[in-house]
């Protein structure tokens, strides 16, 4: 009992030293640290708020001697604090919309492949019905039938198509450890179902499930900012990436950087995400190198 | 074949017939019809308003009716813009969007595999490197930030292209589109490629082919190409799927009229209709390129068609 718990911390240290070593995400992981920071530190530092209007410096180019660092838009708000502001909006949708999408697929997956049977054909030929439809649709359909706007139902239009891919990744996983001897012992020592699933198929999903969370922060991301982008998502005077972005698109022509900055801030984001989730994946699954 | 194609088929047809009564049921039964986002009507008014649109009925007939009239391809009128049936809208752009869509995929296809053989023949080499990179950089960036980026650039900047808008019968018009909308379709295709090819190279066949003697050339067309390909044909389906939603905001950002701005406009305007007939014409269409990549799939891989 106390080697396997042993073995199990040894894992996990194991993956800590791995990912370490790996240049590419420790740079991303510090860079990710210092930009999270810097979006909850700064704004509050900042004399401006993300919706004050500064009249004498309208649509003010950036520079770093001017009053407004990433200069202003045609309203006179600060690019900056917007876009800091918009930075934090997408870390906080992305973050909870990850854990519950990541929560619904865990469960949706590791009981389809417990329970067997019809149960499970219907489960996962539900997520293979949705999984066929594009993304978009699920979310359009749902932002038609609950209206738009609020933070809460772009949480629950993107969480609602996040969680498939873990579904079936979970399921398949599952249905491996299933056939292992230890499940069978515990079955045949009399641990109900739900026992099963709690003290001995989620702990042993723990290294995909992390794995995958990782990389669905920034698929959350980028579903957050798309549909803020297209204006299904967060609303102005509200600021998040893709709404900044879509404001910086149409005024291109006479303020470029009202797109390029929170562009930059949008591809540094999902790059660091990307570069972290990649390494863990290494870090975690040794087989995968 | 036959019977790997009915099958196919079996599974297509049942998931289309689902989301056509999913999204009816979902949007019917949700609470804010199209007229509550106007000034309040007095009831008499609402109620003949609910009379024409047979948003009266009980739901069961609502949606037998709108079944008959699909059948017949009439998605009915459409509730925030008076004067078309959602028939109409959707003809408007469709052409459009279909050309858009087509020639993205198109020059993905062009594009992508070419540069994916390329990298896997140069493997460990510069050219490699780049290519890689190159990938993983139209990968990572989004749509909405590669368009207007491009436009920024080839628009503004040095001239080259039209910047947004559409004049019918000027191609010049849809090059910044289909290249943005190709761009992370050719990337992930390219890695695709690379890394079925490497794996395929590395296979016992193709050291057996290269023991008798046979050149680089000669192995790589005649025995290495078509398993190495596989990955990239099962890849089309989702890749259309993908060039699709991508459609919504290259139409935005370019300004383009095709019939994906309807779709966002009509979750704007909680045009039920608009948006019901939209996911169903894309969802049959995405459904029906996922066929046909598993069609010609199965005809590549007979393997494959044994379940």
């Amino acid at each position: 009992m106390n080697e396997a718990a042993a073995a199990g911390r040894g894992l996990w240290r194991d993956a800590a030293r791995r990912l370490g070593a790996k240049r590419a995400a420790r740079a991303a992981l510090v860079l990710l640290a210092a930009l999270t920071l810097l979006a909850l530190l700064a704004p509050p530092a900042s004399p401006w708020g993300y919706d004050s209007l500064d009249w004498r410096h309208l649509a003010q180019p950036p520079g770093l001697t001017a009053a407004h660092w990433f200069g202003t838009d045609r309203l006179g708000r600060d690019l900056f604090v917007r876009t800091l502001y918009g930075v934090r909006l997408s870390l906080l949708i992305s973050l909870l919309a990850s854990a519950i999408s990541v929560g619904i697929g865990l469960a949706w997956g590791a009981l389809a492949g417990l329970v067997g049977g019809r149960t499970e054909e219907g489960m996962m030929r539900f997520v293979d019905v949705l999984y066929s439809l594009p993304y978009l649709f699920i979310v359009i359909i749902l932002s038609t039938v609950i209206g738009r706007g609020s933070i809460a139902v772009l949480l629950i239009a993107i969480a609602a198509v996040g969680w498939l891919t873990t579904a079936r990744i979970v399921h398949g996983q599952t249905l491996q450890l299933k056939r292992r001897e230890f499940i069978e012992a515990a079955r045949a020592t009399g641990v109900p179902t739900a026992g099963i699933l709690v003290r001995h198929i989620l702990p042993n999903l723990a290294g995909t499930v992390v794995v995958y969370a990782t990389l669905t922060v920034p698929q959350m991301i980028l579903f957050e900012s798309f549909l803020s982008f297209l204006g299904l998502g967060v609303q102005e005077p509200h600021a998040s990436l893709g709404n900044l972005i879509n404001a910086g698109a149409q005024e291109m022509e006479s303020a470029p950087w009202m797109l390029l900055v929170p562009a930059a801030f949008l591809v540094l984001l999902l790059g660091c995400l990307n570069l972290l989730g990649d390494g863990l994946r290494d870090a975690l699954d040794p087989r995968e190198r | 074949m036959l019977s790997y194609a009915l099958r196919r088929i079996a599974v297509a047809v049942p998931t289309l017939l689902v989301i056509i009564t999913l999204s009816f049921a979902l949007q019917r039964l949700a609470p804010g019809g199209p007229f509550d986002q106007e000034q309040t009507l007095t009831p008499a008014v609402r109620a003949n308003l609910d009379r024409v649109y047979g948003l009266d009925r009980p739901l069961a007939v609502q949606y037998a009716h709108y079944l008959g009239a699909l059948a017949r391809g009439d998605f009915g009128p459409s509730l925030s813009q008076r004067d078309f049936t959602v028939g109409e809208l959707i003809g408007q752009g469709l052409p459009l969007s279909a050309t858009l869509g087509l020639a993205a995929v198109l020059l993905a296809i062009l594009v992508g595999i070419p540069a994916g053989i390329a990298a896997a023949l140069a493997r460990g080499g510069a050219t490699d490197y780049a290519l890689t990179a190159l990938a993983a950089l139209g990968i990572a960036l989004p749509t909405f930030v590669t368009g207007p980026a491009l436009a920024l650039l080839f628009g503004l900047h040095l001239h080259w292209l039209p910047v947004a808008g559409w004049e019918r019968g000027a191609p010049r018009y849809l090059v910044l589109p289909v290249v943005t909308l190709a761009l992370p379709v050719a990337a992930y295709l390219a890695r695709l490629t690379r890394a079925s090819l490497l794996e395929v190279l590395r296979t016992n066949y193709v050291r057996s082919a290269r023991a008798r003697g046979l050149g680089g050339a000669r192995v790589l067309w005649h025995h290495a190409l078509r398993p190495a390909l596989l990955p990239a044909v099962s890849y089309l389906g989702p890749a259309v799927a993908f060039v699709v939603t991508g459609s919504l905001v290259i139409e935005t950002v370019f300004g383009l009229p095709g019939s994906g701005r309807y779709l966002v406009q009509g979750a704007i305007d909680r045009d039920y209709p608009l948006v019901m007939g939209m996911v169903i014409v894309y969802a049959a269409l995405t459904l029906g390129c996922n066929l046909t990549a598993d069609l010609v799939y199965g005809w590549l891989d007979p393997g494959a068609r044994r379940e």
